[in-house]
């Protein structure tokens, strides 16, 4: 076997740590390598033609790039070594960036590190073997979890795109967070006339199918054919019979269920339609305030829906979905303001977040348009806005910045003053964080042409004083302790990770951080697409967004699944387990451990034996250590090729 | 001895691909510095790790084998680690009747946003080892002296 090995200087991302040269001249000495060299930028055009070039002179049969993470690189070298006409599992990396430049400034330890994991990528090179790939059907159907702004532009890009989408929304309506907003930064434009056409959209396009009030149960399969189940959440409504007339909501008793939709200022009826532009329109009882589901008496909706669609005994159910490939677009939530216990928010009622002042704001909120203030329904003259109620304040465990706070919070000062034009709007910020388009100078004109007091500091404490509320800050410009009397305080509440999130990533297989919000497979260059073939991203489920970052994943998604399912079949990863048929002994442990379902037992001249199938096998190889007999073995991954690299580390 | 002498000792860690790897990778692109005496190979899935590779690797001359997967219930791959973590646990218990001190190897959960927990989890495991020194070599006696090993 002919080996070439190539030592990338990375600039001086690795040259300046490594001697890759030292390391170059070192590789020349471990077995089976003919040529070495190194290189400036391995990756680089010129650099990949020197692997090619040097591939064909010396009639190589297989080779080593020590450079960055394979996770970055490798498949842009596997498709090198292919393009000179070797296989492109012939192929191995040593990661001497991230794992050794990067990590320690200790030339002589580092050039001596790179050298050996150099040495035993050579060791399992000389194990490799080549490995072809099998192609298996698709199923081109997707499923759009989340029904916010980023999901339903993922859903419609997609349907459009001639697809069929599976829409999957918790709530018992689509639009999320952005229905609920009254207007939007920085164009001031009115959130449901421009989200109401696309929530339509959905609800009228022939290949959408919504499963609204319902959430993911289980996920199994893989790219190309997974298989969902869905739990349909009992509404006590059958909604093939709602006409969404609200005839229930006029006439129902009850009216002490938590407005979810108001975010839960004031209270609505125990059946429901969460906001009139509501798609699906549909009536939902709260079970919790339904008298006739409580007490089991009343019972009046049902007496006076005319399609008799109220069935108080209706049961959950869970229906199964085969689709291709999955959007996650679950948003987020808002930070709890309560844990800042010295502002007040949860405990005085004139404390409230941003997003239930949105909805004082909005026409169609509890208050019609007007703001009032919840404990006695004044309109409040004196406004305090307060920034970074829950980000970029490690002491609650939430040191990001959520982005779209500056921007609101301007927004709902600008809002303020044209509602109350004889209104003091305050905002106490950190710093303004407006990087968009068009946001710097949005909110100048809240400072400027409405005249909002921007104070730079924190808020140390909001307590009642009479019927207003005691701001006491600090202006951290002008040196001096600030106190506002406020008649209203608006919280910036943070964006945390959607309530459940971690529950579902386990479900798709795919990571999340520390604060629960997924993770893209490469923050810059693969940022819609996970570590999970078939899974995308879009939105806020990622970490914090506002609607045009959302909008553009959400298309962005759609595009890449829409990428996926221009091809007829795709190929499956090579990297499989296989059956040394001779050594199988027919114990069935592999069948039992498979989480995939991959290894079938079949009957050989009348012996059990294991057999894989090779397109439903996604190469984890805990099969490979299971088997007793070391018979089903991981291609690529060896217990010979792994016992190769443990022994170059080892040798005396 | 590969290592550099006196300096490093020969730390084997087996990560799985998916969350430990890029846990590396992260502390790497953060530049968070560590020590230098750990070799990483890369496996698909932390359920892929036969007990018997760090067997093996112990008793090749390993001073230290760490093995790094995904968080429980955080598999790419749905239960690896779950195989993983009851295989190693009753391994490491078995290490004593080989003659091996339990603490030369350790097993421990990584995913691939924790990049400072990656540091963290290397350095205390790199001076673990060195505060246990290079392990004790079998069969040096035999190597030091040729025509004893003929002998025998």
């Amino acid at each position: 076997m002919k080996i070439g090995v190539f030592i990338c200087h990375c600039g001086s991302n690795i040259g300046g740590t490594v001697d890759a040269a030292k390391v170059a001249e070192a590789a020349r000495a471990f077995p089976d390598v003919v040529f070495t060299s190194d290189t400036m930028y391995a990756c680089s055009e010129p650099g990949q033609d020197g692997i090619i070039q040097a591939i064909k002179d010396n009639q190589l049969d297989g080779v080593v790039v020590s450079s960055c993470t394979p996770r970055m690189h490798e498949p842009t070298f596997r498709r090198t070594v292919e393009r000179a006409g070797l296989n492109r599992f012939m192929f191995e990396m040593a990661n001497i960036r991230e794992h050794v430049s990067w990590i320690g400034k200790d030339k002589e330890a580092n050039t001596n590190k790179a050298i050996e994991l150099t040495g035993i990528a050579v060791e399992k090179l000389r194990q490799d073997q080549p490995l072809f790939a099998k192609q298996f059907d698709i199923n081109k159907r997707v499923m759009v979890i989340g029904g916010g702004v980023a999901g339903i532009q993922a859903a419609l890009d997609c349907a459009d795109g001639d697809r069929e989408v599976v829409l999957v929304e918790r709530e018992s309506t689509i639009g999320g967070k952005m229905a609920k907003l009254d207007k939007t930064f920085p164009t001031v434009d009115c959130s449901s006339c421009i989200l109401g056409p696309k929530m339509v959209d959905v609800a009228q396009h022939s290949k959408i199918k919504l499963y609204a009030m319902s959430e993911v149960e289980e996920i199994s399969g893989y790219v190309g054919n997974f298989e969902v189940k869905i739990k349909r959440k009992a509404p006590y409504v059958n909604w093939e019979l709602c006409t969404g007339c609200g005839l229930c909501m006029e006439k129902c008793p009850s009216k002490k269920s938590k407005d979810r939709f108001n975010e839960q200022v004031g209270t609505t009826t125990a059946i429901n339609i969460p906001f009139p532009q509501a798609i699906p329109k549909k009536a939902v009882i709260d079970p919790k305030f339904c008298i006739k589901l409580t007490k089991g008496k009343c019972g009046i909706c049902a007496k006076v829906c005319p399609t008799k669609a109220i069935v108080f005994d209706q049961q959950e159910e869970i229906v199964s979905e085969s689709v291709g490939a999955i959007v996650a677009a679950t948003g987020y939530d808002l930070f709890d303001i309560s844990k800042y216990g010295e502002y007040g928010g949860g405990r005085l009622p004139d404390v409230i977040t941003g997003m239930q002042y949105e909805r004082l704001l909005s026409a169609s909120g509890p208050t019609g348009g007007h703001v009032k203030r919840p404990s006695d329904g004044k309109e409040p003259k004196t406004i305090v806005f307060v920034q970074c109620v829950g980000s970029r304040d490690k002491s609650v465990d939430r040191p990001y910045c959520s982005g779209f706070c500056c921007m609101y919070t301007a927004k709902q000062a600008i809002l303020t003053k044209d509602h109350i034009p004889d209104s003091t709007s305050y905002v106490f910020y950190m710093d303004i964080r407006a990087p968009g388009k068009m946001y710097d100078e949005f909110t100048r004109r809240a400072m400027e042409e409405y005249g909002t007091q921007y104070v730079r500091g924190r808020v140390s404490m909001i307590y009642p004083k009479g019927d207003k509320l005691l701001v006491r800050g600090a202006d951290t410009l002008m040196g001096t302790q600030v106190e506002v009397e406020a008649d209203l305080v608006v919280l910036a509440a943070g964006a945390e990770a959607s309530v459940g999130a971690p529950q579902l990533a386990e479900k798709l297989r795919i990571s999340y951080d520390k604060y629960g919000f997924f993770m893209e497979s490469h923050p810059k260059l693969r940022p819609v697409e996970t570590n999970t073939a078939g899974v995308y991203l879009a939105g806020a489920c990622q970490g914090p967004k506002d609607i045009p970052a959302s909008v553009a994943q959400g298309s962005a998604a759609a595009a890449k699944v829409l990428a996926l399912f221009a091809k007829d079949k795709l190929e499956n990863d090579p990297m499989i387990s296989f059956v040394d048929i001779k050594r199988c002994v027919g114990c069935g442990k592999c069948v039992q451990v498979c989480p995939f379902g991959a290894i079938k037992e079949v009957d050989f001249r009348g012996e059990p034996k294991a057999e894989v199938i090779e397109t439903v096998c996604q190469g984890c190889g805990l099969c490979t250590a299971t088997c007793p007999q070391g018979a089903i073995q991981l291609s690529h991954f060896t217990d010979n090729q792994i016992l190769a690299e443990v022994n170059a580390l080892c040798q005396l | 001895m590969s290592a550099l002498a006196g300096k490093e000792l020969r730390i084997v860690g087996f990560l799985c691909n998916w969350c430990s790897y890029g846990g590396a990778d992260t502390a790497g692109v953060g530049r968070f510095s560590q020590p230098t005496d750990l070799r990483i190979i890369r496996v698909p899935c932390s359920g892929r790790i036969n007990p018997l590779f760090v067997a093996k690797t112990l008793l090749s001359g390993a001073d230290g084998v760490l093995v790094s997967g995904c968080h429980p219930r955080d598999c790419h791959y749905a239960e690896g680690n779950f195989y993983a973590r009851r295989r190693l646990e009753v391994f490491k218990r078995l290490l004593p009747t080989m003659g091996i001190d339990p603490d030369r190897f350790e097993y421990t959960w990584v995913s691939a946003s924790e990049g400072q927990r990656w540091q963290k989890v290397v350095t205390t495991f790199t001076e673990q080892i060195h505060k246990l020194g290079p392990a004790p070599r079998f069969g040096l006696a035999h190597e030091q002296n040729p025509a004893t090993a003929a002998a025998c």
